[in-house]
């Protein structure tokens, strides 16, 4: 289990997340939602252990996450930011393979696996500047996988795909909670966060102020009072779309 | 770390080498039965063989200092001075011509690589000093990073540039000045095996600090934030850097005086034979580097011209271009 208890964080001297308390159970989609300037992908960095709390604490498996070493809390915690930045043209096997750096070793089979697991085998000798922004997400993913983390934390993983490769993508995401891996997203979008999570978290100027299944953290109502606009949900569960007036 | 680069640069060392000890104003013939002039033996053994390692320790320590810092500051761009230890380490240097009017001949021959290393020595620990502030582990970026520490080092070399220039214009006489500005642009002419002793331990270990970094620059190649979700620690990385840099720079300057754009043009050379990650380069940019500062100490004893071209002068032509043209091949969207 990943929790936050209490937990409070600052950049520079601006206090973005206000005693948030959360538990997160593997084998899940958890998705942090809000508006702009939320605190949502600095409760991701806190739960990565790559923002240090002003207060309170974040704990892996009851252990508290600041007092474990960088390199322990790397093999269980990969995190996956929303810049798909890379310094360097490198092919995308020796990408993926950056994945087992906290491990200290290779790990052949785990890196052979993540490149099975996003269909990577055709693009592996490929320089990552060849890649379709698709592929590219793919790779990157593919990266996180390579670690074998227990905790998958991705800051908008879907933001630049389109449609046919979000949906490729999330169900990436789907078959790594499925295998018990537990996975935090943060997505913009509602209508995937709904269609796509197990768990939503709202977030509104810092605060939490709805957390549940999607149907009841992302109600109409909740819709109105954090993004301050009228929404309502149509079509089936699963595949339910947002339409805003 | 042993790849495809380091086979390719190495053996180029090996042959170079010994061509660099056979060129020069005097041509030795390695199979002439009388055995070439006649005071061959003192001129390879005390002139060139000192010379020619030493270009070798030089290049070596640019080369791997380069790579490095190109990992670090992800930029294909950045050059070892940077951080701002070289122009420390010359203003260190100049420092010394002060000094040496009233110091002892004995130590007097010492002062000019000691006072060049303190001052390489001084802008690591400035720059450690900085460092400690803005790469705090959990920081998440809030200190700035990397970019601020980027900046501090272009502050530390202005100044140093600045006082270099005060101690120039108001230097004690003109053979002082003139000295000082021959210095500045870096040489290997008349070194000794006193110069090989001073460096090569200091870059030796410079080198190694480097190579301990290689994996976390490697994670770098993804960010500061996913290097430290990757589990490595930006104030370790800072201090290998900064010593690493800091041994193969300032130890350079000691004994060659400023020799500008090694660092810049050898990773770009020894690139394409690698995977491209920072770790891959730092081994074979050292040898890479060790080649281009011996062939071009060789081109500029061989060239003819009045006085010897210094070596500094000759990368400086020969880098420049080089960086105009990486500059636009960058921007051709090709790098």
């Amino acid at each position: 289990m990943l929790a936050a208890d209490n937990l409070a964080l600052m950049r520079g001297h601006k206090m973005v997340l206000e005693l948030v308390s959360i538990k997160l159970e593997p084998g899940q989609i958890t998705t942090i939602c809000g508006p702009n300037g939320a605190g949502k992908s600095s409760l991701l960095l806190g739960l990565a252990g790559l923002l240090n709390p002003a207060v309170g604490e974040v704990s892996l498996e009851g252990k508290k996450l600041s007092g474990l070493e960088p390199r322990k809390r790397a093999q269980h915690l990969g995190y996956l930011p929303q810049s798909g930045d890379v310094a360097w043209d490198v092919a995308v096997e020796a990408l993926v393979a950056l994945g087992r750096l906290p491990h200290g070793d290779l790990g052949w089979d785990a890196i052979e696996a993540a490149i099975s697991a996003l269909s990577l085998d055709e693009l592996r000798h490929r320089r990552v500047s060849n890649l379709s922004g698709g592929e590219r997400a793919r790779v990157l993913l593919a990266r996180v996988l390579a670690g074998e983390p227990q905790w998958i934390l991705a800051d908008e993983p879907l933001a630049a795909l389109d449609l046919a490769h979000q949906l490729a993508l999330a169900s990436h995401f789907k078959a790594c909670a499925r295998k018990g891996q537990g996975v935090v997203l943060v997505l913009h979008d509602l209508a995937l966060a709904m269609n796509h999570s197990d768990r939503v978290l709202v977030l509104k100027d810092g605060r939490l102020i709805a957390d549940g299944a999607p149907q009841d953290a992302l109600s109409q109502k909740m819709i109105a009072t954090a993004w301050g606009v009228k929404g309502q949900w149509i079509g089936e569960e699963g595949a339910r779309a947002l339409v805003v007036s | 770390m042993i790849n495809r680069a380091t086979f390719v640069f190495g053996a180029l060392l090996l042959v170079l080498l010994p061509l660099s000890l056979l060129a020069g104003r005097v041509w030795i013939d390695p199979f002439a039965s009388s055995g070439g002039p006649a005071n061959a033996t003192l001129i390879l053994m005390e002139l060139r063989l000192p010379r020619a390692v030493l270009a070798v320790i030089v290049g070596a320590g640019l080369g791997a200092a380069g790579a490095a810092m190109q990992g670090y500051l992800r930029n294909p761009l950045a050059d070892p001075g940077l951080f701002g230890i070289a122009p420390m380490a010359a203003l260190g240097a100049v420092a010394s011509f002060w000094f040496a009017a009233v110091l002892p001949g004995a130590i007097a021959a010492w002062a000019l690589p000691a006072f060049a290393l303190i001052g390489a020595g001084l802008a690591m620990a400035l720059l450690a000093l900085i460092a400690g502030r803005s790469a705090s582990d959990g920081a998440g970026g809030a200190g700035g990073g990397i970019a601020l520490f980027t900046l501090a080092g272009l502050m530390i070399a202005s100044l140093a540039g600045a006082l270099t220039a005060f101690a120039i214009t108001t230097a004690p006489n003109a053979f002082a000045m003139s000295e000082i500005v021959m210095w500045l642009n870096g040489a290997l002419t008349d070194r000794s095996w006193r110069e090989v002793w001073i460096a090569a331990p200091l870059v030796a270990l410079g080198i190694i600090a480097l190579l301990m970094a290689g994996r976390s620059l490697n994670a770098l190649t993804l960010g500061e934030d996913v290097a430290r979700s990757l589990g490595v620690s930006p104030t370790r990385l800072l201090w290998l850097l900064v010593v690493g840099v800091g041994l193969c720079v300032g130890a350079g300057v000691a004994v060659a005086g400023i020799i500008g754009f090694v660092g810049l043009i050898v990773p770009h050379l020894v690139r394409p034979f690698t995977d491209r990650l920072p770790a891959s380069l730092i081994l074979p940019s050292a040898l890479a580097g060790a080649c281009l500062v011996l062939f071009a100490d060789s081109a500029v004893r061989i060239l003819p011209l009045v006085t010897e071209l210094r070596l500094g002068i000759a990368l400086s032509l020969i880098g420049a271009p080089f960086f105009l043209w990486l500059l636009l091949r960058m921007r051709a969207g090709r790098l």
